[in-house]
């Protein structure tokens, strides 16, 4: 058992920034590190090499996650990363894409490239980290925020309705979409492995808490027993489609939810290229 | 047998052949008024020689897609016009900022908000000084023909790569549209600036280290170095800082970096100004009818001269100062309510008078006019 434990916190380490100094900047308790640990696993198993990922986010809390990163790492403007992102791949499609967003930043100011990215299917994994809040400014609603819930911009209860982030990228296109929460860290490592070996636009929601605000303003409690509340909500997809519409009430539904195959955009112009220059 | 290389083009086309010329292989951009022919000629071209053409979703994703090429390997560019030049500030920051090149191109139109789409401006000029939040420093560049616009394209893409920051070519909207008869340079015969990039082991690797040049070395993502790029004001490793003895320094590499070197950058194309007592000064568009104006005041025996500003940003103060040495007036034309001439007056002695002859109804400004603000004048 120790021997596993230190191999798990040995490839950790291999896949963190060496010369970057921590602690990071989440909170203790912060779900933001149960997904960095399953998304370095998730990378290993995959065998995929540090110098050929890039990984880019915008900005938040969850953000900040690819400077701790030891591979290419661009930490980009307010919602834009999937624009950056789809510059980057464009330009490498050799690359191995992976962006990190949070619900305010994917869904509020970065919505437009959000769905155009799901509509062009590139080769891109977004994993969305949806804390139901804006952490980073200190606890103002954001799209995921649910109706009636406090924030420090609800503070009478949120009175609009909130973004469905998975049914969002599937009407818009992409080729994959899955949900899990912190709770469900091996689940997660399989989804964002299945992710990112997906040719095409996924998306990956992890529900996540922020206890430091979403918790405290609506009595939540803390990391703990917002975690364990994570894991009585979950339902996975499966017995979720024996369920009604009534009894998923509330609950949150885990697995992989979508998957097609459909052409990826990078592929798509390097046919038109070859076609151009006569080699087809 | 005619030459090949002679060729009808438009200014937006010119900026395309100029671009590739350089070495542009990927494009961003968002379809307007009256910038729509860049894009569609790189939407041809590009794929033709293996690069690349994307329309983005807006000019925000625009800018960003090509600011991740950019540090992806390719030299990338844009191409907007006001409303989306706008759109594109904050990004066109964070290139400031992380010290990535690129060249945005902003065929101007009437302003502010939706304004004149298809009538003629220069009213985006400070912007292109001045238009991200924050202290930087901007270069920009302005032809005022279409076999100018192909050189200037070509030495935007290199003083980009030189420096390592954003270039703005502004064109306006004659520019952009008026046909002319050029000679497209043949390999070779215009020089063109390769990116810099890292030679030794990753780990030794600084990215944005202080050299005695300001400017580092720029490694492509998947080529081993791995660093981080952030918008956020960064050490010399690219991590986050906020310690004064390292944010002062950081600003004041992006100034300097540029300001050493406004020789090698300012360019301007001087006509009659031996000895010439009123001085013309304009860019784009207006320069052409002010060399116009000059030749006929000439003849008519006016000691009248002109300059060009080909290069806008960083402003060319010490080179203005020397040609107007000896001149008592100047006068300043341009197509807005006098962005440049505010630059003019704070550079000149003040015995010199400046003088302005404005327009910002959509119209040109044509020799005529000038000679008539020369005899207001004289």
């Amino acid at each position: 058992m120790a021997t596993a434990v230190k191999q798990r916190s040995d490839v950790i380490l291999d896949y963190i920034r060496p010369r970057k100094k921590f602690p990071s900047v989440w909170c203790a308790g912060c779900g933001n590190g149960i997904v960095m640990s399953a998304l370095i696993r998730a990378i290993e198993k995959a065998g995929y090499s540090k110098d050929g990922i890039a990984m880019l986010s915008g900005i938040g809390c969850s953000s900040r996650m690819p400077i701790y990163f030891d591979v290419s790492a661009l930490h980009t403007t307010h919602g834009r990363a999937l624009g950056f992102a789809t510059g980057v791949k464009f330009a490498r499609p050799e690359l191995k894409v992976i962006v990190i967003t949070g619900d305010g930043d994917a869904l509020a100011i970065g919505g437009n490239h959000f769905i155009h990215a799901c509509r062009r299917n590139i080769d891109i994994t977004a994993i969305l980290l949806n804390n139901y809040i804006y952490g980073m400014t200190g606890g103002q609603g954001s799209p995921t925020t649910p109706s009636e819930a406090f924030s420090t911009t609800t503070p009478y209860g949120n009175v609009e309705k909130h973004f469905e982030p998975c049914d969002l990228a599937a009407a818009a296109g992409a080729t994959f979409v899955g949900r899990t929460t912190v709770y469900h860290a091996p689940q997660m490592e399989k989804l964002l492995g299945d992710a990112m070996a997906h040719r095409g636009f996924s998306l990956v929601e992890v529900v996540s808490n922020c206890h430091t605000y979403f918790g405290r303003l609506n009595r939540q409690g803390d990391a703990v027993s917002m975690i364990n509340h994570f894991k009585e909500q979950s339902v996975p997809v499966a017995k979720s489609r024996k369920m009604s519409p009534e009894e998923l009430e509330g609950k949150i539904v885990t697995g992989k939810l979508h998957e097609v195959d459909k052409t990826e955009f990078c592929d798509e112009y390097q046919r038109v290229v070859d076609a151009v220059q006569g080699r087809n | 047998m005619p030459d090949k290389k002679r060729v009808l083009m438009q200014g937006n086309h010119a900026c395309v052949a100029g671009a590739i010329y350089a070495g542009m292989r990927f494009y961003a951009g968002y379809p307007i008024t009256p910038s729509t022919e860049v894009a569609e000629g790189c939407a041809r071209r590009l794929p033709e020689i293996g690069g690349r053409f994307i329309q983005m979703e807006d000019e925000i994703g625009s800018i960003a897609a090509v600011i991740g090429a950019s540090v992806a390997g390719l030299k990338s560019m844009t191409a907007t016009s006001g409303p989306g030049y706008s759109l594109m500030v904050e990004n066109i920051g964070y290139a400031y900022m992380t010290e990535t090149p690129c060249v945005i191109i902003n065929v101007q139109r009437g302003g502010p908000s939706t304004g004149l789409p298809t009538k003629v401006s220069q009213s985006d000029t400070m912007q292109a000084r001045w238009g991200t939040h924050g202290d930087y420093t901007a270069i920009a560049v302005a032809p005022s023909s279409v076999a100018e616009t192909v050189t200037e394209t070509i030495r935007a893409f290199n003083l980009s790569e030189r420096f390592r920051t954003p270039v703005t070519l502004l064109l306006d909207e004659v520019i952009g549209h008026m046909r002319e008869i050029i000679t497209l340079p043949e390999p070779g015969e215009c020089e063109v600036v390769e990116r810099v990039k890292p030679t030794c082991p990753p780990e030794q690797f600084i990215p944005f280290e202080m050299t005695e040049s300001l400017v580092n070395p720029m490694p492509a993502y998947g080529e081993g170095y791995r660093n981080v790029i952030t918008g956020l004001t960064h050490d010399t490793m690219g991590f986050t800082t906020n310690k004064p003895v390292e944010i002062a320094p950081k600003l004041d590499k992006l100034r300097n970096k540029i300001m050493r070197h406004v020789d090698e950058i300012t360019r301007l194309r001087t006509e009659f100004i031996d000895d010439a007592e009123i001085l013309f000064i304009s860019y784009g568009s207006v320069a052409r009818a002010a060399f116009q104006a000059a030749k006929i005041a000439r003849e008519a025996g006016a000691k009248v001269g002109a300059i060009q500003l080909q290069s806008i940003w960083p402003f060319p103060d010490k080179e203005l100062m020397e040609l107007c040495a000896r001149c008592r007036k100047v006068i300043v034309g341009e197509l807005n309510m006098g962005q440049v001439a505010i630059e003019v007056e704070r550079v000149l002695p003040r015995d010199t008078e400046v003088h302005t002859l404005l327009r910002y109804d959509g119209e040109i400004l044509t020799p005529m006019q000038l000679l008539e603000k020369l005899d207001e004048v004289l």
